[in-house]
């Protein structure tokens, strides 16, 4: 059984199709990179996979848990770091770290272990007293990442992780990400093609809410004989007129 | 410590860690002193806190919905809902924890105004049962109003938005008891019926524990009323989270 399994997953929100249909399994060792144009729902097949959204059909799995049946031993096997990190503008660095511990139920000696580990792998050091609301979006990004590694998870679900980033951090998360690729499960959605290059062994290219493609970087390139960039646009554009056809 | 028990701690944290508390406190407490007098606490010449929790439910209609519209509306709106609910914590639990560390807040700002009970207790010799009772009922309705100011501030993103419909409908909660209204309804509707609306009113239910009648129907009718609006919140956060 792979670690992510997704099988038809579908999600209107009223007359507009979000997710139509997406299917696709990632293994440990894989990084996953989910690209596509804006709107294409990227985001949304990532919600319902986190169990922030249930899906109208279809299902998924997770660590063999299933996001219908067993939406909390998801949560816990996975860290998710949201599109816009949300996060209490109010609490400080370390108290926003403290209250996640608290709801992952990491106690004591666990917890420092966590926080000691933790605070330099992101380089929140310097802001970790900290209120959230006066940090850049590049630390609150860092912080939004904090959380969703503090548990040290089997599965990584993370939305334009480097985004608001400066290239030094960039760089740092990209190693992050590359180096814990390794022994994880990580999917991450981007729309950064240098990004898909450096850290992701597969891709997916959603449009419309539909998977056009699931394939490595270095194929996509070799098949289509050009860079991802071009790669990206000749498939999304093809979709687009297909359709255009088709209406 | 569970996730219930996180969100409890973190949401009452929050309340004292931002200017919120600190300004709700002093207008609650200046307005609860400042009626109790107005309405004639030493004309009475009775050392007893009838003036002073008499008030209470229109003190609380405003009053409550201010401490509740941020609950949820703030959540949905900033985006941490999302991260909430990317936590093991179900929604339940979510909810329970934020109303419960609301209630508790109400609770703080209740006890804060013990200067009222050391001076009818210095002034004469007052029932305490009456004092205790007056005391639980005022709770047990702050607990009512604030499940209702949940309800509405996980309607809408917008806190100014859930302050007003939680105003109005606890309102309509209270007004429902008084007597103006129920001598307008019985002038068209069947006597059952008034008694009816009567009986769904706060007013009605808070009277009979301040005059130290801890029966178990006004227990019973505000328990009911804070699970069945927390209950509600629960569904429309299911519905809405995303939104």
């Amino acid at each position: 059984m792979s670690v992510i399994e997704v099988k038809e997953l579908r999600r209107s929100f009223g007359s507009v199709v979000a997710v139509d249909g997406v299917s696709f399994k990632v293994e440990k060792g894989q990084v996953l990179g989910l690209l596509g144009p804006n709107g294409a729902g990227k985001t949304t097949a990532m919600r319902m996979l986190a169990c922030f959204i249930t899906p109208d059909s279809g299902t998924a799995s997770v660590c063999g848990y299933d996001i219908l049946k067993n939406p909390i031993e998801v949560r816990r096997s996975l860290g998710y770091l949201a599109e816009n990190s949300p996060a209490y503008p109010e609490m400080t660095v370390g108290g926003f770290l403290d209250f996640v511990c608290d709801v992952r139920q990491i106690k004591g000696a666990d917890r420092k272990r966590a926080l000691d580990r933790i605070v330099p792998m992101c380089s929140i050091d310097s802001v970790y007293h900290q209120t959230i609301e006066t940090l850049s979006k590049g630390y609150k990004r860092r912080v939004g990442l904090a959380q969703a590694l503090i548990h040290d998870p089997e599965v990584l679900i993370l939305d334009e992780p480097t985004d608001g980033l400066d290239p030094n951090q960039k760089f740092e998360v990209r190693k992050l990400i590359a180096k814990m690729g390794k022994d994880k499960c990580i999917i991450v959605s981007t729309h950064i093609l240098d990004e898909v290059d450096a850290v992701c062994s597969r891709t997916i290219i959603i449009a419309r809410g539909r998977v056009l493609v699931d394939s490595t970087p270095a194929q996509l390139k070799a098949e289509h004989g050009c860079g991802l960039d071009a790669v990206f646009r000749r498939i999304t554009k093809a979709d687009g007129s297909k359709d255009a056809k088709t209406n | 410590m569970n996730s219930l028990m996180a969100v409890f701690k973190r949401e009452l944290k929050s309340y004292f860690t931002t200017p919120l508390a600190y300004v709700f406190l002093v207008i609650f407490l200046f307005f609860a002193g400042y009626l109790t007098f107005k309405e004639g606490f030493y004309e009475m010449r009775q050392a007893d806190m009838r003036t002073f929790f008499m008030n209470l439910p229109l003190l609380f209609v405003f009053m409550v919905p201010s401490a509740a519209m941020r609950l949820w509306a703030e959540e949905r709106k900033v985006g941490s809902i999302e991260l909430l609910f990317t936590l093991p914590i179900t929604i339940r639990q979510a909810v329970l924890g934020k109303f419960f560390a609301a209630w508790l807040f109400l609770a703080i700002a209740l006890s804060l105004t013990f200067p009222m009970v050391i001076t009818v207790c210095y002034l004469g010799d007052p029932d305490i049962g009456l004092i205790i009772t007056g005391y639980i009922g005022s709770l047990l309705m702050a607990g009512g109003f604030l499940a209702i100011g949940c309800f509405f501030s996980a309607v809408s993103k917008n806190q100014v938005i859930s302050f007003v419909l939680s105003v109005v409908a606890c309102a309509v909660f209270v007004f429902a008891g008084m007597p103006t209204t129920l001598n307008y309804l019985s002038s068209f509707m069947p006597a059952g019926l008034v008694a009816a609306v009567e009986g769904m009113s706060f007013q009605i239910h808070f009277d009979s524990m301040q005059r130290g009648v801890l029966e178990f129907k006004d227990l019973a009718y505000f328990v009911l009323i804070i699970v069945g609006w927390i209950a509600a919140c629960t569904i429309i956060l299911d519905e809405r989270k995303a939104a």
